[in-house]
C-alpha cells in the first residue's frame, strides 16, 4: 500500500506502462467498432477519417510503450487479446448512437491524457534509477501526452462543427 | 485515486473489520503510514465533514464520508480484478495497493469496460480478505483470513 503517487521501481512502472498499453488498445479497439457500427446516414469522411487516425495513433503510442516496456527489468508482458474483451463487452458500454460515439471517443481521449498526466507526474515524483533513462522515459510520455491533448481538440472540433 | 480517498477506503475497511470506529493504529498499518500522518489526514476529512473523530475511539465515516469511500471501493475493485483477470498479475492485492495511488477514477472507469464486475460491487469487497469475494472464489484462492 503506498499514499504516495510515484513510482517506485522498475516492476511498478512497467506495470503502469502495461496499463497504458491497454488503454491504447482499448481506444483502438473501439474506434474500430465504432467505424463498423457507423449508420450509412452518419457515414461522412470527416469521421471515419478520425476514428481511422485514432485507431492509427493508439497502434503507434501501444508500440513506443511496450518499446519502454521491454527496456525495463519487471515482469514480462502478459499476452492478453484486448480486442476481444473490447468486443465481448461492447454490448454492454459501447455507445447506443452517433453523438455517443464521438463522446465516446472523445473520453478515451481524455482519459489517456489524464493517465500520462499522472504518470508523468508519479515518474517525476520519484527518485528511483529505472532501467531506462529517465528523460529518455519522460519524453516520450510527454509527447504521447501531447498527442492525446491533440486528439481531444480533434474529437471536440468535430462535436462542434456537427452541434 | 487521492490521498482522501485512500483514507476514506481504509476507514470505511477498518470500521468493518473492527465492527466500530476505525482506530489511528489500525489505520496507520492498513496504510502503511506513521500515526501522526493518519492523525493529521483525520483532522482535514473531519474538516470536511466526511468523517466523525472521537477521541481514543477513532474515525467514522459520515453519510458523504461512505459515499466517497464506496465509489473509491469500487475503483480499488476495478484495478484488483483488472490485474487478476486482464494482466493475469499473481498478487493482485500487492501491486493494486502499489498502483492505486497513480490511476484515477476516471482510467478505471476505462478499464472496466473490459472486465466483468458483479452488480453487487463494491459490496462484494471483503475487507479481511483485501479483496472482491467473487475474484478470491473465482480464483479459487483459500481466503487470505484463514
Amino acid at each position: 500500500m503506498s499514499v504516495a503517487s510515484r513510482v517506485e521501481s522498475d516492476g511498478q512502472l512497467a506495470r503502469l506502462l502495461q496499463i497504458g498499453i491497454v488503454l491504447e488498445e482499448v481506444v483502438e479497439a473501439r474506434a474500430y467498432e465504432h467505424y463498423q457500427r457507423l449508420p450509412d446516414e452518419e457515414r461522412d469522411e470527416r469521421v471515419e477519417d478520425l476514428l481511422q487516425e485514432a485507431r492509427e495513433e493508439s497502434a503507434e503510442h501501444r508500440e513506443r510503450l511496450e518499446e519502454l516496456v521491454s527496456r525495463l527489468d519487471g515482469d514480462e508482458e502478459a499476452a492478453i487479446d484486448v480486442g476481444a474483451l473490447v468486443r465481448e463487452q461492447y454490448a454492454r458500454t459501447g455507445p447506443n448512437d452517433f453523438d455517443g460515439i464521438l463522446y465516446d471517443q472523445l473520453n478515451g481521449e481524455e482519459t489517456a491524457y489524464k493517465f500520462y498526466d499522472d504518470l508523468i507526474e508519479a515518474v517525476e515524483a520519484s527518485d528511483v534509477t529505472f532501467g531506462i533513462e529517465r528523460e529518455t522515459l519522460l519524453s516520450t510520455l510527454r509527447e504521447i501526452r501531447e498527442a492525446e491533448a491533440e486528439g481531444v481538440e480533434a474529437v471536440a472540433a468535430l462535436m462542434e462543427s456537427r452541434a | 485515486m487521492n490521498t482522501a480517498d485512500q483514507y476514506l477506503k481504509a476507514v470505511f475497511l477498518v470500521q468493518q473489520i473492527e465492527e466500530g470506529p476505525a482506530s489511528t493504529g489500525a489505520l496507520a498499518d492498513r496504510l502503511g503510514v506513521s500515526p501522526a500522518s493518519v492523525n493529521e489526514m483525520v483532522g482535514k476529512l473531519a474538516d470536511r465533514d466526511l468523517l466523525v473523530h472521537e477521541k481514543y475511539k477513532g474515525a467514522t465515516l459520515t453519510d458523504a464520508g461512505e459515499t466517497r469511500a464506496r465509489d473509491a471501493l469500487a475503483t480499488y475493485c476495478v484495478l484488483e480484478r483488472f490485474l487478476a483477470n486482464v494482466l493475469e498479475v499473481e498478487d493482485y492485492r500487492g501491486e493494486a495497493g502499489q498502483l492505486e495511488a497513480v490511476i484515477d477514477e476516471t482510467v478505471a472507469d476505462r478499464l472496466d469496460m473490459i472486465i466483468e464486475r458483479e452488480p453487487d460491487c463494491p459490496n462484494c469487497f471483503d475487507a479481511e480478505a483485501d479483496a472482491c469475494s467473487h475474484l478470491v472464489e473465482e480464483l479459487g484462492e483459500v481466503e487470505a483470513s484463514d
